[in-house]
């Protein structure tokens, strides 16, 4: 999962212009530049997106931009309830079902069909898993299928210096079985309550067989089974138009009849076409325009909690950040709703615990430390013995408007703690990642997440348990215990939602302990829209309902 | 002359060798890993890692990658992008926009700029030239992000002259982006041409022509303006070299895809190939509009000949 990279350091030339720009006022007028178009029922609107990062396969797409395309075109096994953010199936998955929660039998709905008319079987799904899975496809969606028995036999051998030594055994995984057309079964490495929740994500949508015979051809014109169809291929940094799907088998089909996502080089530019009515969406606003957004928007502005969260990376290899009451004593320097209200507008939710408040399972007690001490937090630095006269290192990645906030860390834990600090910022993620991986933090660093899916384990287990360490994972703090990694097997293998989250709460209280990094904040959404449209919901991943837009006119 | 065009060109074959192989070195030289920045904050299986470097020959050592490259190139495939998109695909959708955005800065440029120029010289601390000499002053001095952001702002959404962003309108489109490209060029192409003209008005062949009792207009557009254009064209030809390849600022905030956007973000996700193929195809512009316009030269100036 990654944020996309898009606001550049060309972003933050422009923040001179555009505080120019917001100081003058801003415009009353919201003009209709597509009203004519909007007189019949259905309509059409425009939305912005950044350019996606990659062709328009699901296996292959883990940002926003693309994923939030794809959303319009497929439709997958379940979907989430925008409000409570738990699976529903109201996507294609009639049932999923087990016993042991390991091994699923998939029972799909009748009568859903992919836009060039061919129906939605289990093989279809069974064959993009598959195709996804399998190294030589380089999908980066790959490792979603790594619970999968039998994924291992479908990635190439590779030695240290990342080549090849022999190819896969198999090309299919023995744990994907087809029983019939409208059922399959999937049995997983070890037991997984949760993993029909997992399924909604655009990892795991169906693939028809026209994908097979044309991928390429496809990753520029998919043929999904969604609401929205693509009649024309999408042009990079331009975008592409959906039309509705007619044949739409879900139970909340387009409310319009088109839909148009614009591809923006500069948030700054979109938002001047969000004022003017050229575009009629904006999921995300620019960092300059939040300030004035609400006043100049008013019930057309949006903000919804994002899945994620922001934290402070301590290096626990690193001998002077090893001592757990150091890092909380860290913790407790940061008053983060002042860091909140300084330098993000208020748009971040101060954290209270490793897991986001939008899935099940946060509790808004949990963690004590996230909690401005200053006393505190200096005699536990004493009684460890920490030595203040040596400045800290605060590392995150060049260019993506992280350079603020780490400073305003940073003057708190000097102010609060006596420390000098270092800002590492200069690293852009292509060498900024691989110096993570390589345990080369030598001080607390930018760690942050967006959930793949609505589950409390998501923000534990691909963060903190041993089996994520790098580079397989993306356990940047090198945090290890056995304890911990137990409790997240038995949270898995439960066979009921309270036993789950009782065990992933057990998990967290370990976390909490041994505090391998400390929660800072978790994001909210932020976008507007014209009067063109309105139902526009922003839900946790940041996405929004096309199919769910109306036009007013 | 047509041998001269033609050694001309032919020079520019080692010079375009060069120079992509100075840019592909470049690109490689780019410390960091482009493969694991894919991934982002969660790391990408190590089959899939592996697959992609062996795709884009990334284990081999720098002369092997671009042998690799030239291989191809003479087989007509300049390679794709990571994102699997043909880099001809990309120049020939690009291309197309930055060409006509040159176009339009081009043509403002040497209208509005020349015709001021002129107005200015011919009469020294008059009132126009005063005027053009403030001007100029002030266009100059503000960066043209924000030029771009305020002609946007207030000629786009406050007074909805000119669409604010993207390709919608056609050549319309390009009227605003391409009025804030040209607007440096145009002041220095004005104050060129005003300096170059004053010049000229007090050369011995000007007083001559007037001697003549040649008409003032005569005097100042067959005689004067013709001589003062030589380091002017100069200028003009370099520039469209220059804007062909792309105008990074003025292409994102008024969202157009042209070459600029490509290099930016090519370099960026440090994709060799799409980075070597439209930098190269940049340079043959250059070298040829230079070109252009040393040809222009003896058509102006009857003194300069080629043969």
């Amino acid at each position: 999962m990654k944020f996309s990279k898009r606001n550049s350091s060309l972003v933050a030339t422009a923040v001179a212009a555009a505080l120019l720009m917001t100081a003058c006022g801003g415009s009353d007028e919201e003009g209709s530049g597509e009203g004519e178009a909007a007189e019949q029922a259905g309509g059409t609107f425009s939305m912005y997106i950044g350019q996606p990062e990659n062709p328009l396969v699901p296996g292959n797409t883990n940002e926003t931009e693309g994923g939030q395309v794809l959303d319009s075109l497929f439709t997958g096994l379940v979907q989430y309830d925008a409000e409570t953010n738990e699976a529903v199936f109201s996507g294609v998955a009639a049932s999923i079902e087990s016993d042991d929660k390991q091994t699923w039998t998939v029972t799909l709905n009748e009568g859903w069909t992919f836009h060039d008319g061919t129906d939605v079987t289990a093989q279809s799904f069974v064959d993009a898993w598959n195709y996804t899975a399998y190294s030589p496809n380089a999908q980066g969606n790959s490792y979603f299928f790594a619970n999968v028995a039998g994924y291992g036999d479908l990635q190439a051998e590779t030695d240290d210096n990342d080549v090849v030594i022999a190819p896969p055994v198999a090309e299919q995984m023995s744990g994907l079985r087809v029983v019939d057309d409208l059922t399959f079964e999937v049995e997983l490495t070890s037991p997984y309550a949760q993993w029909p929740t997992t399924v909604g994500y655009t990892a795991f949508f169906p693939l028809p067989e026209a994908f097979f015979a044309d991928p390429e051809g496809f990753g520029e014109q998919p043929i999904g089974n969604g609401p929205f169809q693509a009649d024309e291929p999408f042009v990079p940094d331009e975008g592409i138009t959906l039309t509705k799907y007619e044949e739409y088998a879900g139970d909340e089909p387009a409310n319009a009849d088109s839909v148009k996502y614009v591809v923006y080089a500069e948030q700054e530019t979109a938002y001047t076409d969000l004022q003017g009515g050229q575009v009629d969406i904006m999921d995300t606003l620019p960092p300059d325009a939040i300030a004035s957004a609400p006043d100049e928007f008013g019930d057309r502005y949006i903000e919804t909690a994002q899945g994620d969260i922001t934290s402070l990376g301590f290096p626990t290899y690193d001998q002077r950040f090893a001592d757990p009451n150091v890092r909380k004593a860290f913790s407790m320097a940061i008053d983060r709703q002042a860091i909140s209200d300084a330098i993000f507008n208020g748009t971040r939710t101060p954290a209270t615990s490793f897991i986001s408040p939008v899935v099940k399972g946060h509790r808004d007690d949990a963690c004590e430390v996230c909690e401005l001490n200053v006393e505190e937090a200096n005699s536990l630095l004493d009684e460890a013995g920490f030595d203040r006269s040596q400045p800290v290192d605060l590392w995150f990645n060049a260019g993506a408007g992280h350079e603020g906030w780490m400073e305003a860390v940073g003057n708190q834990i000097r102010e609060n703690l006596d420390v000098e600090f270092q800002l590492r910022g200069d690293l852009q993620q292509s060498e900024f990642l691989p110096l993570k991986d390589a345990k080369g933090m030598t001080g607390p660093f930018r760690d942050a997440w967006v959930m793949d899916y609505p589950v409390a384990e998501n923000f534990l287990g691909p963060l903190y348990s041993s089996a994520a360490l790098p580079p397989a994972g993306s356990n940047y703090t090198f945090y290890s215990n056995p304890e911990f990694d137990a409790l997240l097997v038995e949270g898995n293998s439960a066979s009921n939602d309270e036993d789950a989250i009782a065990a992933y709460q057990a998990a967290e209280d370990i976390l909490l302990e041994d505090f391998p990094s400390a929660p800072l904040f978790y994001r909210l959404n932020q976008g507007a829209h014209s009067e063109n449209v309105e139902n526009v919901i922003i839900d946790a991943f940041g996405r929004i309902d096309a199919a769910a837009v109306r036009v007013v006119g | 002359m047509g041998r001269y065009v033609a050694r001309r060109l032919l020079l520019a074959i080692p010079v375009m060798i060069g120079a992509s192989f100075l840019i592909f070195a470049m690109v490689y030289a780019l410390p960091g890993d482009p493969i694991r920045a894919l991934g982002g904050d969660r790391p990408l299986s190590p089959g899939v890692v592996a697959e992609l470097r062996a795709q884009y020959n990334l284990n081999d050592p720098l002369v092997v990658q671009y042998g690799k490259y030239v291989g191809n190139l003479l087989q007509g495939d300049l390679g794709t992008d990571f994102r699997g998109r043909q880099v001809i695909d990309t120049i020939s959708q690009r291309l197309p926009v930055t060409a006509q955005l040159t176009l339009v800065a081009i043509l403002f440029e040497a209208v509005i700029g020349i015709i001021a120029g002129v107005l200015a010289g011919i009469r020294r601390n008059g009132f126009l030239d005063n005027l053009v000499l403030v001007s100029s002053t002030l266009i100059v001095s503000i960066p043209i992000l924000v030029l771009a952001f305020v002609a946007q702002y207030v000629f786009g959404l406050q007074l909805g002259l000119f669409p604010i962003s993207g390709l919608g309108e056609g050549w319309y489109s390009f009227l605003l982006p391409g009025l804030v490209l040209a607007s440096g060029s145009l002041a220095y192409v004005a104050r060129l041409t005003r300096t170059s003209v004053a010049e000229n008005m007090r050369a011995d062949y000007v007083r001559t022509a007037r001697a003549k009792g040649l008409p003032n207009r005569t005097v100042v557009v067959r005689h004067t303006l013709r001589n003062s254009l030589i380091p002017v064209v100069t200028f003009i030809g370099a520039d469209i070299g220059n804007l062909m390849g792309g105008a990074i600022v003025t292409e994102s905030v008024f969202n157009l895809p042209g070459v600029g956007r490509a290099i930016f973000d090519s370099v960026r996700q440090q994709e060799g190939a799409v980075v070597v193929g439209i930098v190269t195809l940049m340079v043959f512009f250059f070298i040829f509009f230079n070109l252009v316009v040393d040809v222009l030269y003896a058509v102006l100036d009857p003194r300069i000949r080629y043969d």
